[in-house]
């Protein structure tokens, strides 16, 4: 468990980057959207891995309701953007300006 | 064995409450096509939690193991939420009608938000943060689109919602840092914690990450690109309620957070002079990019980021700041709920605002004069002009600064707000010393009334601002109390 | 030793499936990618001793989440979009920038790990966050939290239907 504590956080940081490095980079709302659920998941990893840590249960059940909060973000995320298809025949976000104030 | 809990949900009830009608709403709106008496319901439920909150306001309290406040600074930053909800709730309904999007739903999701605000605001632990984060984020991403027919608020919307769900991404890694670097979920144990385990790295790259969030929500510089699109996309007054009550959940949250961290500062990261820094940078940029601005409501969200950033200077100057960074809350909460509340009225062409111009309204003040002298007023205080409430916000934050050794920062501040009365005063100008003729569009083709309800919202703005500005006393020392008394310091070290 | 094995084969399954996701043309490659990152995440969930947190990973994201992912993506028949191909100054910083989160991150993390709060046993520490206890834990101290969540999921489906409905009356 002592190597492992480590090796995991390190996974959970790599896996954190790709995310954001895929909210930079793509221009597909969609597959920005699935780096941010990457980059949860990341989170949700080392939550658990700390939580396991310590013997402590609330880790655990923080990670739950991240879960239940990214199926609700999921249905409206999808939802705003079929929205958006529908008045515009695009997802790509270069015609939104994402980074733009 | 948990008998506790019906005690502690007697504690939080007007947040159960709150979320219950919301709840109670859907079910009335899918069984009955009568939507008028959903409005009622709302704003009845709102107007009862306020009640309750006030009446709590001297206990200090806290529910569910401490996983949740309650009374106190709880139930100020509560009251000063629930007013928001109520404000935006009464204007939605004359200017949701005019739309044509009254639905009832819409009115559930507001209340649902006001619920996740409060949640925010009253969090005792990192759980209940990011619960309550979200839900507040969640329901806004919807109202923001709620005109789905129309492609800018489309647009504003999925922008909000996907920097809103990155920056979640980055509080939550910030979570999960700080509970590894503490080895807890509750805020109230961190200090003791921090204490035993020293500050590692884990806390200070939690607090970085959890930072960024928190100045995303409140649309602190850096962070700030979403606010003026979605300001302008979304439907006025929920604009106004985005602009209100979600930034003084996330600045209550802010301090109750803060409270754990800044105490230690002394060694390690420095946050008192992170949060300064950004403090000025989100005034100088946030009134600079307003000066440019033609189109009232992006003028009022780049306003908005400047308010954040005077509030901030507050939160930098610590413990001394946090009464007058509550007390600014409660006047910007007034002032921006009527602004907004103006701006809806006079969007009688159904275009929402977003091309509305300074120039298009102009002579609106004499045709009008009720709204015309109601926006002076949100502009002078906006502004910071005395007696109005907003001057006393900027004092008591500006004073706190100094006092906390941090003059430059007053000093911008005070600059700054020097700039921004020159875009305020030019809405007045073409308000009312413009003639109609020099408009592109001439007002006086277009007929409206102003709805009862709206004037009787905004005529108590304005009372409200001239009342806080007259006896500012009163809410400092029931908001310095929060900081002063023994629970209050335990509550906040 | 079984258990760095299993790590390091599910962290290198993850991560592959993390870098699809992030290079795939398609969209419906790239949620098949990120699939296969959150089945070996759940698999590691399982290694770290959390059953249940693996198993609801399984259901609610591979299950659930990212099944409405596919759905959207069929429904709005999209055609595959401008990958990574072609550079331009805003993918160096983006890039840069990703570097040095990551570069900070791995820093914090092999820093100082032993002032940490005390560790405890692995058989200990599986019995502690059993289902059991979490369950026990989700309906008295955080009761009100997963009474909050509750509601945000029926704001959720119905903030979903306004948005998405075709004709809403």
């Amino acid at each position: 468990m002592e190597l492992a504590l480590n090796w995991y956080l390190s996974l959970s940081a790599v896996l954190f980057v790709i995310g954001v490095l895929g909210v930079l980079l793509r221009r597909n709302a969609i597959v920005i959207f699935l780096s941010i659920e990457l980059m949860l998941n990341a989170a949700n990893l080392a939550l658990v891995a700390f939580s396991q840590t310590f013997g402590d249960v609330n880790g655990q059940v923080l990670v739950f309701f991240v879960m239940s909060v990214a199926a609700a973000e999921v249905a409206v995320g999808l939802a705003i953007i079929i929205a958006l298809f529908r008045n515009k025949e695009t997802v790509n976000v270069n015609e939104i300006n994402l980074f733009r104030g | 064995m948990y008998d506790f809990l019906l005690p502690d949900m007697g504690a939080t009830a007007p947040i159960l409450l709150v979320a219950l009608i919301g709840v109670v709403l859907v079910v009335v709106d899918s069984f009955s096509n009568d939507s008028a008496s959903i409005p009622w319901l709302s704003g009845a439920v709102l107007v009862a939690a306020i009640t309750i909150e006030l009446a709590r306001v001297g206990v200090t309290d806290s529910a569910f193991m401490g996983h949740v406040m309650s009374g106190g600074f709880a139930s100020f930053v509560n009251v000063v939420i629930l007013l928001g909800a109520l404000g935006s709730v009464i204007l939605s309904v004359p200017y949701l009608s005019r739309t044509g999007h009254n639905f009832g739903e819409v009115h559930a999701l507001i209340l649902i938000a006001t619920a996740g605000m409060m949640v925010l605001a009253n969090a005792g632990s990192l759980i209940t943060l990011f619960v309550g984060l979200e839900t507040m984020s969640i329901c806004l991403y919807v109202l923001t689109g709620l005109v789905r027919d129309n492609e800018r608020a489309n647009e504003s919307a999925l922008k909000y919602f996907l920097l809103g769900a990155f920056s979640t991404g980055f509080f939550l890694y910030g979570i999960a840092l700080l509970y590894g670097a503490t080895g807890t979920m509750m805020l109230s144990d961190m200090p003791a914690a921090l204490v035993e385990t020293g500050r590692t790295g884990f806390f200070a790259g939690g607090v970085a990450l959890l930072l960024i969030g928190f100045f995303f929500k409140v649309s602190a510089v850096p962070f700030h690109m979403w606010t003026p699109d979605v300001y302008q996309g979304a439907p006025t007054t929920l604009a106004g309620f985005m602009s209100t009550a979600s930034k003084t959940a996330a600045f209550a949250a802010l301090i109750l957070v803060l409270g754990r961290i800044l105490p230690l500062d002394d060694v390690g990261l420095d946050t008192r002079h992170v949060l300064a820094i950004v403090a000025a940078i989100t005034m100088v940029v946030g009134n600079v990019l307003a000066l440019a601005q033609r189109n009232i409501k992006r003028m009022l969200a780049y306003s908005s980021i400047a308010h954040a950033g005077y509030i901030l200077t507050g939160l930098a100057a610590g413990a001394l700041g946090y009464a007058g960074a509550l007390y600014y809350l409660l006047a910007y909460t007034v002032m921006n709920i009527g602004a907004f509340g103006v701006m809806s009225v006079l969007e009688w062409d159904g275009k929402q605002g977003a091309e509305q111009t300074i120039d298009s309204l102009a002579g609106i003040g004499s045709r009008k004069p009720l709204l015309g002298v109601a926006m002076g007023v949100f502009m002078f205080a906006l502004s910071g002009f005395p007696p109005l409430a907003g001057f006393f916000g900027k004092y008591f934050v500006f004073a706190a600064a100094v006092d906390a050794g941090l003059t430059w920062l007053a000093l911008i501040g005070v600059l700054a707000s020097v700039v921004s009365a020159y875009y305020y005063l030019r809405v007045l100008v073409a308000f009312w010393m413009k003639k109609p003729e020099d408009a592109h569009v001439s007002v006086q083709s277009a007929a409206f009334d102003v709805p009862l309800f709206s004037k009787v919202v905004l005529v108590a703005c304005v009372a409200a601002l001239i009342a806080l500005g007259i006896v500012p006393g009163f809410i400092t020392e029931a908001a310095g109390a929060f900081f002063v008394t023994p629970e209050a310091t335990a509550l906040l070290p | 030793m079984l258990e760095t094995f299993l790590f390091f084969l599910f962290a290198i399954v993850a991560v592959v499936g993390a870098l699809g996701m992030l290079i795939a043309r398609n969209p419906v490659s790239s949620a098949l990618w990120m699939i296969m990152t959150l089945f070996s995440i759940a698999c590691l969930y399982i290694t770290l001793n959390a059953e249940f947190i693996g198993v609801i990973q399984v259901l609610v994201y591979a299950g659930a989440i990212m099944v409405l992912f596919l759905f959207v993506i069929m429904l709005l028949n999209l055609e595959s979009m401008p990958s990574l191909g072609d550079l331009d100054w805003r993918k160096v910083v983006a890039f840069a920038l990703g570097i040095a989160v990551l570069a900070q991150l791995l820093v914090v993390i092999s820093l100082k790990l032993d002032v940490m709060p005390e560790p405890v046993a692995i058989a200990e520490a599986a019995d502690a966050t059993s289902a059991t206890n979490i369950g026990i834990a989700l309906l008295t101290e955080h009761s009100f939290s997963l009474e909050i969540i509750g509601v945000l999921l029926l704001a959720a489906t119905v903030g979903a239907v306004m948005l998405a409905k075709k004709r809403f009356v």
